[in-house]
């Protein structure tokens, strides 16, 4: 039995997988900045689901789903389709794909990402690790 | 969901005589002095003006295009307002055309910010033709350019689709005086190229196809070409080959040798190809050991004994070594003439940069920090990749 996906515990489970990756946090040592990941169409889900992040020098400060969007200005905004979120998570789209043809949708700034790219694969490595359930 | 994008090709002697047939009032050529003073500009000219079209000619390309040339450039392009751009050259001329024409179209935008993701106005003053005069970088069918602002200090990498030349001129003709070391450089950053670009996780059935190919053509021809530089019938095979290898990189990406090569270049001022594939045995030996690597079909591609993966690889590594030998190539840090300290100085910047290489994320097995500084160290004595 997995952890429904986007709930909030299936964000503390990545949490928890990215404070045991020495890759990611290698990867990441540098990286300073939060997010929201924004998933659309979620299924059983009447609006959009906000997963908040917050990655510092190889660290995950916090990971919680939000209630209310505006709780959080993270730096970064990043919106896709709940099959497009799938496709990242099971290693099927790369992000970094995903953003050339827009299938994921980032807000901010592109250049900073496009600095740390060996981060971003670490971080969906771990998201691998996550046992996790798909809502149909 | 994924794209292919190429440009459209005019190829084989007399692949030139196609710019007589250009429509338009006025084209601009940018490229360096050595293109001019080999008379290749003027073959250009002489075209355009059977075409009909007015010309300027820009020929302040540096070896590495600096982004205060390019602003420069920019400035001229403005003035003269032609609806054709020609880049003429080697890959830094190509790049400088892409750049230039980026900075005419977009007045005032900061190359720099320009990426992947966002969308850029092209094509509203001129289109862009790419004629190389190298075979090798495959800059003539693909989206990048690389800058280096002098006063800053850094690289800028260009990346966005619309950059992708509207044609690109592969006529044998302009690389029959290639010297031999810049003939292979340059054919080895092809070779380069394909195989990475064959191995990326952004490779798909369209890039391959012609990666594997340009992989065969370059085994055959670029040791030919090398040898023989009059060799007419291998220069115009070498030529397609680098543009084939191209629009496969173009349309897949390079990888770990690559983001090393970078590295090296910038610290200890490297021709690019003969960087990159100085690191490509050990890249592969490293991906190898990883699992999940395709070199076993590129060995088959060359008729190399493979019985699996690892035995693929590991004679894959050795005809790329053979190559390079052939062709005076250096096959470690040490034999490139850098002396122990040195090394051991550049080494954090080494591991540094190319750990934040975009071209890291693409590659089939990623390194942690601990295993680039062994990948340089190993490269640097020349020891066979154990980890
Ligand atoms: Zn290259």
């Amino acid at each position: 039995m997995g952890i429904k996906f986007a709930s909030d515990e299936w964000m503390k489970a990545l949490k928890e997988e990215l404070s045991k990756s020495d890759g990611y946090r290698d990867a990441a040592k540098t990286w300073e900045g939060d997010f929201y990941w924004v998933v659309t169409g979620m299924p059983g889900e009447a609006a959009n689901v906000h997963l908040y992040v917050d990655l510092w020098h190889g660290e995950c400060r916090d990971a919680f789903r939000a209630t209310d969007a505006a709780a959080k200005t993270p730096e970064f905004i990043i919106e896709a389709t709940y099959a497009v979120w799938r496709k990242v998570v099971d290693k099927k789209l790369d992000p970094l794909q995903g953003m050339v043809t827009r299938q994921l949708k980032l807000k901010g700034n592109m250049l900073k990402i496009m600095k740390a790219p060996k981060a971003a694969t670490e971080l969906v490595l771990c998201a691998t690790r996550v046992a996790t359930d798909w809502p149909a | 969901m994924w794209y292919f994008d190429s440009p459209h090709v005019i190829f084989g002697e007399e692949a030139l005589s196609y710019l007589a047939e250009l429509k338009g009032r006025r084209a601009f050529v940018i490229t360096d002095r050595t293109i001019v003073r080999l008379g290749l500009a003027q073959l250009v000219i002489d075209q355009l003006t059977a075409a009909g079209l007015a010309y300027t000619l820009f020929d302040e390309v540096e070896p590495e295009p600096s982004l205060q040339m390019i602003q420069h450039c920019a400035g001229i392009l403005e003035q003269h307002h032609p609806d054709w751009i020609i880049g003429l050259g080697g890959g830094s001329c190509l790049d400088a055309a892409k750049a230039a024409w980026l900075l005419y179209e977009n007045p005032g935008i900061d190359p720099a910010s320009v990426n992947p993701f966002d969308q850029y106005t092209l094509r509203d003053k001129a289109k862009l033709i790419a004629i190389p005069t190298t075979s090798g970088t495959g800059s003539e069918a693909t989206w990048y350019a690389v800058l280096t602002d002098t006063v800053e200090q850094r690289k800028i990498g260009i990346g966005t689709r619309g950059l992708l030349p509207d044609y690109a001129i592969i006529d044998p003709a302009l690389v029959m005086s290639l010297p031999p070391a810049t003939t292979a450089d340059t054919g080895l950053d092809a070779l380069t190229q394909s195989i990475e670009s064959y191995q990326s996780t952004w490779r798909n059935d369209f890039s391959d196809a012609l990666c594997l190919h340009a992989v065969r053509l370059i085994f055959t021809y670029l040791p030919r070409v090398y040898a023989a530089g009059t060799d007419r019938e291998a220069r115009e095979h070498m030529h397609n080959a680098a543009a084939i290898g191209g629009i496969g990189f173009g349309n897949s990406q390079a990888t770990l040798a690559h983001c090393m090569g970078h590295a090296l270049g910038v610290l200890f001022h490297i021709p690019h190809g003969r960087a990159v594939a100085l690191f490509l045995p050990y890249t592969i030996e490293f991906t190898v050991n990883g699992g999940g690597s395709r070199y076993a079909d590129i060995a088959q591609a060359l008729s190399l004994p493979t019985d699996n993966e690892a035995t693929g690889a590991a004679n894959l590594v050795a005809a790329i070594r053979d190559l390079e030998r052939q062709l005076r190539q250096p096959l470690t840090l040490r034999e490139l003439g850098i002396d122990r300290p040195a090394f051991e100085q550049a080494l954090p910047e080494l591991v540094a940069r190319a750990e934040t290489d975009t071209q890291i994320a693409t590659s089939l097995r990623v390194p942690d920090s601990g295993d680039l500084r062994r990948l340089f160290e190993y490269a640097f004595d020349g020891k066979g990749i154990d980890f």
